[in-house]
């Protein structure tokens, strides 16, 4: 008897083999310096670096989703001001690349050396109805790397958010308003839990993405995140290939645990939408 | 003498340019059932969105229980409600859809006691139990944790009917309830209703079920093009039309 699908399993076969190629070369291969890279893997420098990624990534992630459903829900809100605002708010910070975004914020104290917060223009006698901030003393670089990192997701969640928005039927809002619900309470109990279905799905594609991102905010200069971090390391030591795959690793293992918290979370918002999952009663 | 619990005055709707609704008058009796029959596009869904204030009107007043519906009247003059106050509103007229929408990530209970829980803010345990009741009483008292993408349309239809009953509502809007459900699944559906009436609920009713109104129905309306042409007992619209209009629909009808 054939072979049932032998060219699925020649394709495989062929895959195997050369992935076992590429796995027996590298090994074996000098310029790894795998040596090096057992020796920097677990170094200290590289553990706290790499923990500032996490940190860049979860609060500007943070921030973000905060901004974008603020935006997401603007875009449709009745009050063309707030419509023209979110949309305005998007054409730029999505139609920037986000490198230059960063370079921008970095700059941000040199151009706006003071910044009044309060009232202006009014003044009685030499009494302001506000103070002044100078940005040198309050400027982190950490923070500003969040902010441009948060303003150019929130763009970008804004649109995953409407997009979700979208796709919850007309008639749950009719539902939910026949039985008394207000605006408020629509949203937040009925519409919103079904939009999140929609948009956790893409909203885990932005975190994988804004993990890798963080290795932009060289541009701010933050110079203590992982690539920035062990790329230091290799111009100490002129060994930059396995820092690279130090640093790789690390992404690795963090975006392997961000795929398994994005897949309990689709089933928790899948609820309801999943015919085999039925529960006796 | 029995009270209004519908009054419904000259209602004027338009879209745009098109006119909906032009001068529709409708009362409905405390505890009786009226049933709203007509082509599609006569207004009749229209209609009964406006009771509720799911759609503005813009002309005429809707009275239930007494009290101007999404509106506020001072020195003769209307004045549009807050939306908050539309909501309060709501709460004691129940609605149910053509296309069931039930909420899709809640179970059957769940979506029973959504009003009870998040607007009337009742304790859950006591919510719980009411909604078990409710769904005994459309007689699904086995689906409780079923959610509703697993209940065939006539199952949905009830627990639709539950959650809206659920908020003790003086009065139940039905927007054509059986229009979207295969035909063997249409008796369990008007039989719930059939009891809803017969225990004094005060029910309009959109529908194309002939039987069903000439059964409970204490009037019928049938309306074309906005206007209500003809109306009276079932028995008298049904048996004998006065108008040539209502006459053409019956004849395609039954």
């Amino acid at each position: 008897m054939p072979l049932r699908h032998y060219k699925r399993w020649t394709v495989a076969l062929l895959l195997v083999v050369i992935l076992a190629g590429i796995i027996v070369d590298s090994a074996s291969r000098p310029a790894y310096e795998w040596a090096a890279y057992r020796k920097y893997l677990f170094d200290g420098r590289v553990l706290k670096a790499s923990i500032v990624t996490l940190e860049l990534t979860l609060l500007s992630m943070f921030f973000a989703i905060i901004i974008g459903v603020a935006l997401g829900v603007m875009r449709r809100a009745d009050n063309p001001i707030f419509r023209y605002f979110s949309w305005l708010f998007i054409w730029i910070f999505r139609g920037t690349p986000v490198y230059v975004q960063l370079v921008f914020w970095g700059l941000f104290s040199t151009i706006y050396k003071k910044v009044f917060i309060g009232i202006p223009w009014i003044q009685i006698g030499d009494f302001q109805f506000g103070f002044h901030v100078s940005m040198s003393q309050t400027a982190s670089l950490f923070w500003i790397a969040v902010l441009g990192l948060t303003l150019n997701e929130a763009a970008y969640m804004a649109e995953i958010v409407r997009g979700g928005l979208l796709a919850v039927d007309s008639g749950q809002e009719e539902a939910a308003k026949s039985i008394g619900m207000s605006n408020w309470q629509t949203m937040r109990h009925i519409v919103i839990p079904q939009a999140m279905r929609v948009i956790i799905p893409p909203t885990g594609n932005e975190v994988i993405s804004m993990l890798k991102t963080t290795s932009l905010v060289t541009a701010v200069p933050l110079v203590t995140d992982l690539y920035a971090r062990t790329s230091d390391i290799s111009n100490e030591t002129y060994n930059p290939i396995p820092l690279l795959l130090v640093a790789c690793t690390w992404y690795l293992a963090f975006t392997s645990v961000l795929m398994v918290a994005q897949y309990f979370l689709e089933k928790r918002f899948g609820r309801g939408f999943n015919r085999s999952a039925v529960i006796s009663a | 003498m029995s009270t209004l619990m519908v009054d419904a005055q000259e209602i004027n709707k338009s879209y745009g340019s098109h006119k909906v609704l032009k001068g529709v008058n409708i009362s409905v009796n405390s505890g009786e059932v009226a049933c709203i029959i007509g082509p599609s596009g006569s207004g009749k869904s229209t209609f009964l969105r406006c009771i509720n204030h799911l759609e503005k009107i813009d002309g005429g007043r809707i009275f239930v229980d007494g009290k101007i519906i999404g509106y506020r009247e001072s020195h003769g003059k209307l004045y549009e409600l807050r939306e908050s106050e539309a909501d309060i509103q709501r709460r004691d007229i129940g609605m149910v859809f053509q296309r069931f929408n039930l909420f899709p990530h809640m179970t059957a209970l769940e979506n029973v006691i959504s009003g009870l829980i998040h607007v009337k803010k009742v304790d859950k345990k006591e919510a719980e139990a009411q909604g078990k009741e409710l769904l005994e009483r459309v007689g699904l008292a086995a689906k409780n944790s079923h959610y509703p993408s697993q209940l065939s349309g006539g199952q949905q239809q009830r627990v639709a009917i539950a959650r809206a009953l659920a908020m003790k509502p003086k009065l139940m809007l039905f927007d054509e309830p059986t229009s979207a459900l295969d035909p063997e699944l249409v008796g369990d559906v008007l039989q719930v209703m059939k009891d809803l009436a017969a225990s004094g609920m005060t029910m309009i009713v959109v529908t194309h079920e002939m039987g069903f109104a000439r059964e409970v129905g204490n009037s019928l309306f049938f309306m074309d093009e906005g206007v209500v042409v003809e109306s009276g007992t079932p028995a008298a619209v049904l048996g004998n039309p006065q108008q040539i209009r209502t006459q053409e629909f019956l004849s395609k009808v039954l």
